[in-house]
């Protein structure tokens, strides 16, 4: 089965402009970009790759710190996919630093099923937008991608 | 154009006892979604990726273990990597495994047993799972190759 119509995914969510060019067409759509934050190579390929599947361009870092950087040198985003535990500087301190430095792409949280209650809640309560526990599936990205447009 | 056949179906089946007998999950369908004309050889390679993160883990985990004074929070923190790149490309035995690792570890006093030798067992179990179904996939693997090879293709997901 070859990977989801990204025109349908689009129109459905409400971020393909049909008033643009060619009515309809992909290259009229709004480029949706995307960050992977996570120290699994497994991860960031597999997060990764679900993205490019749904049209979204994206970049993959390591760990916090690194994604702080990059908006530190004027990137931005419309998603970040927040992984939990890494190295460094993890998705806690790097969401609230993000928040501070007044980024308001969405920020989604992925992460292994914690027992901790805690520190899922202070995962939530640094500035999250959405979680959902890992693996992620094609499904759960979109319905992220959903607050997108809501946010939109 | 039998042999393909054949072999088409042994695949089919293959994948279907995999999946019966626990050692795959759904998420691997996920992969198998993910994997198409633009990137034919998806799956192979996240797997490869698997398989080397996993070997350095267990290595890791081996270390740890086997250190004077133990540090229980560095092993945890690497059977939890190991139980999150488990799930991610969907092997799921060896996910339960890093699981009941942890629970077991936790357990800091449970009486007449070590934990050092606890985590010893669980690490034999989850290096145990992992060559079961690390053989499988390379199984899985070698039968799509064989497939391609004999000019068929991949049955679909």
């Amino acid at each position: 089965m070859s990977s989801t119509n990204t025109e349908n995914w689009m129109k459905d969510i409400g971020v393909l402009d049909l008033t643009g060019v060619g009515g309809g067409s992909t290259s009229a759509a709004k480029k949706i970009t995307a960050l992977v934050v996570d120290d699994d190579s497994v991860n960031q390929t597999i997060h990764s790759k679900m993205l490019e599947n749904l049209g979204i361009q994206n970049q993959v870092v390591r760990n916090g710190k690194e994604a702080v950087d990059l908006h530190s040198s004027g990137n931005n985003f419309d998603l970040i996919l927040m992984d939990m535990d890494m190295p460094v500087m993890n998705g806690i301190e790097a969401t609230r630093k993000l928040r501070e430095m007044g980024v308001r792409s969405i920020i989604a949280g992925v992460s292994t099923c914690t027992r901790d209650e805690r520190e899922q809640k202070e995962f939530m309560e640094s500035g999250l937008d959405d979680f959902q526990e890992k693996p992620l599936t094609t499904p759960k990205l979109v319905s992220i991608l959903h607050k997108l447009n809501k946010k939109c | 154009m039998d042999g393909v056949v054949q072999l088409q179906k042994q695949l089919v089946d293959y994948i279907a006892s995999l999946f019966h007998e626990g050692f795959l999950d759904e998420q691997f369908n996920q992969l198998q979604q993910l994997q198409d004309e633009s990137n034919p050889d998806f799956v192979v390679e996240v797997v490869s990726l698997f398989f080397e993160d996993s070997e350095r883990l267990l290595n890791e985990l081996a270390k740890a273990l086997e250190q004077e004074t133990i540090d229980f929070r560095k092993v945890d923190a690497h059977v939890h990597q190991f139980k999150g790149s488990s799930s991610s490309i969907g092997a799921h035995r060896v996910q339960n495994v890093c699981i009941t690792f942890r629970n077991y570890c936790e357990e800091q006093n449970v009486e007449g047993v070590e934990p050092w030798h606890r985590c010893l067992k669980c690490l034999q179990q989850v290096k145990h799972e992992y060559s079961l179904v690390r053989n499988k996939l390379e199984t899985l693997f070698q039968l799509e190759k064989q497939i391609i090879a004999a000019g068929g293709s991949l049955p679909a997901t």
